[in-house]
């Protein structure tokens, strides 16, 4: 069994309440912190321990936490981000539903590291319900003492507010977030400044994901060094993986960043293989924005090497060859699914959650889900696909936020990839409406030249 | 429902939404009070709904009426009294979900975006939810129905049909 540090507990009866939580040696972290450390030991151990944000972008959290102007007389604000909206991915909302005070004693000690008096929790506005557990979690932590006024008799307070949402995938980038929460229209910002200088109501800020800020509890316990070992180079620690499509077992799973591809999909402790038998065709490994790979460049690199689960080897050989670690939304696609069609449906998305400030990505992404559509529903030209590729390539790295590039890497890599499978659709109108191209080639072994 | 107005409990959530913001800051609150509103005034947010929030936080309509049509979750026009969301993004996509719609469509004899005449039902196709690992999903009111079938669906409607009797 691999090392557990978020979910371990997650299974144990009743470990949504207080008590039991507790009982199990929860909220350790806050005393140890609050009682033992200073807010700079605590950003140097969060350094130290090598935490990239897990929502997706794998930016160094410690050192976004250094980040963190510090204004005389100024408050600061820490914001949790559990916007989670990207599709393949629920990893999040599992850990809130299942242990939400794991993410309280998190966010309170990221709170002390950080100086947030009031810390907010924007929860995208679906997940209805878990604004109950998580509201419940934080009166029963403020009942015993930590949340609220003076915890433990240090003199440090922090509240916690839970904020929902109203349905916008671009809430989860953070300035929109930001914008949000302050009951605008999720428009991203210009950046500079970030939030660290100018977030929330002008106010130093820090926006982190859900599982970074649980992490935190883990690090401060057994300490920055001992986490940097679990995993391997740049992926330190543990990482939720929310695996989904034709798997025998869907789910959230906690993995250490050391196992391959292959045992992460085929083995009974996770996937649990192809469901009904069927042979693997392609797989989005996290989340939709990041590029699709075929069956064969998703087990092995270019060079012929295992894929590993982690940060540095889902990416190897940059968007040519290889994809990236994302939110670890993993997407599994089956020798029955029709790459157009998956490739539409994730056009659709993006252009739904457009926010429309910057033309690229509001028209583009309208174009690529017409094309796509004409293409898919047997009405597409050869030409289209170059067209659609050149849409995708003006909208990536011309606007405010990553949202278009969100939009413009998947269709981009669908076909790096897949082009014959788009050619088969346009040149076989009649047949693509009644069958699907099949696995083809994609899991087929690729030449490796042999060099001297 | 006469003059739109919060009654006494649902002011009081609205004190407690805005007591969460520094001072002068009360604008933050208008994600979840129109939540509020919409809850309070039958599923779906009128024009005097808006106005009504926007006199609350003391902001103007526009601040109100570009956050109401910008986000998905706020219906502007009236709804069924059971709103179906159905998931159609792609990994619910992967899992069956254009035969749950294709399902819900013919035997409630609505398209999305439709409300059937009775004023019970409305389907409506949704982007990813967040439940990818349990699809093909919906959500209904404040919760999620998962692992979808027909027979699953079949008993949801039932259900929705026993409810209203009960509550008419």
């Amino acid at each position: 069994m691999a090392v557990k540090l978020l979910l371990e507990k997650a299974h144990i009866e009743g470990i949504r309440s207080y008590e039991v939580y507790r009982r199990e040696g929860g909220y350790r972290s806050v005393e140890k912190a609050l009682k033992t450390m200073s807010p700079e030991n605590i950003v140097d151990e969060v350094k130290k321990s090598g935490l990239r944000g897990r929502g997706g972008a794998g930016f160094p959290a410690g050192m976004k936490w250094s980040f963190i102007a510090k204004p005389e007389g100024v408050p600061r604000h820490l914001v949790c981000n559990a916007d989670e909206s990207e599709p393949g991915t629920f990893k999040d909302r599992y850990l809130m539903e299942n242990i939400p005070h794991l993410l309280i004693e998190g966010l309170i000690v990221s709170s002390f590291a950080l100086g947030s008096n009031d810390t907010y929790i924007y929860i995208r506005g679906e997940y209805a319900w878990i604004v109950d557990i998580l509201e419940t979690a934080i009166n029963e932590a403020k009942a015993n003492g930590f949340v609220g006024n003076n915890i433990l008799g240090t003199g440090f307070n922090c509240n916690i507010h839970v904020q929902r949402g109203a349905g916008a995938y671009i809430c989860g980038e953070e300035t929109a977030l930001i914008e949000s929460l302050e009951g605008k229209r999720g428009n991203p910002r210009l950046k500079p400044p970030f939030p660290a200088v100018k977030g929330l109501w002008e106010r130093p800020t820090v926006v982190n994901n859900v599982e970074t800020l649980s992490a935190i509890v883990p690090i401060i316990n057994m300490g920055g060094e001992e986490y940097a070992k679990i995993g391997v180079g740049r992926s330190t620690g543990t990482k939720l993986i929310s695996a989904c499509g034709n798997i025998n077992q869907p789910g959230v799973y906690e993995i250490d960043m050391t196992i391959s591809v292959e045992e992460f999909i085929y083995s009974d402790e996770y996937c649990g293989g192809i469901a009904n038998g069927k042979r693997l065709k392609a797989c989005i490994p996290g989340g939709s924005s990041v590029p699709i790979l075929p069956a064969n460049l998703l087990l092995k690199t270019a060079k012929g090497e295992t894929r590993y689960m982690n940060y540095e080897s889902l990416s190897d050989g940059g968007f040519a060859t290889g994809s990236m670690m994302g939110s670890g939304g993993f997407i599994v696609l089956d020798e029955d699914q029709c790459i157009v069609k998956n490739t539409l449906t994730l056009a659709r998305f993006y252009r739904h959650e457009s926010c429309g400030q910057c033309s690229p990505c509001r028209e583009g992404t309208g174009w690529m889900e017409k094309i796509l559509h004409n293409i898919e529903y047997g009405k597409g030209k050869i030409s289209d696909i170059d067209l659609l590729w050149d849409i995708q390539s003006k909208i990536e790295g011309n606007t405010i936020c990553p949202l278009g590039d969100a939009a413009a890497w998947p269709v981009a890599a669908a076909i790096r990839h897949f082009r014959d499978e788009f050619a088969w659709h346009v040149n076989h109108p009649d047949e693509s409406q009644k069958r699907n191209f099949g696995l083809a080639h994609y899991a087929d072994p690729i030449y490796v030249p042999v060099t001297a | 429902m006469g003059f739109m107005k919060f009654n006494e409990q649902q002011l009081a959530e609205f004190n407690r939404l805005v007591a969460r913001y520094p001072e002068g800051k009360q604008k933050s609150a208008l994600l979840p009070v129109l939540h509020l509103a919409q809850e309070s005034f039958g599923g779906w947010l009128s024009e005097e709904a808006l106005n009504y929030v926007a006199e609350l936080l003391q902001i103007k309509p526009i601040e109100v009426y570009e956050v109401a049509t910008f986000y998905s979750m706020y219906h502007l026009k009236p709804v069924g009294k059971y709103v179906f969301e159905v998931c159609q993004t792609g990994p619910c996509m992967l899992r069956g979900s254009d035969n749950i719609i294709q399902y819900i469509e013919n035997t409630l004899g609505i398209k999305p975006g439709e409300t059937t005449t009775d004023g019970l039902f409305t389907l409506k196709t949704v982007e990813c939810l967040g439940a990818c690992g349990y699809a093909p999903m919906m959500q209904l009111g404040k919760h999620y129905k998962e692992h979808l079938t027909k027979e699953k669906v079949d008993a949801i409607i039932e259900e929705c049909r026993k409810n209203a009797a009960v509550n008419n």
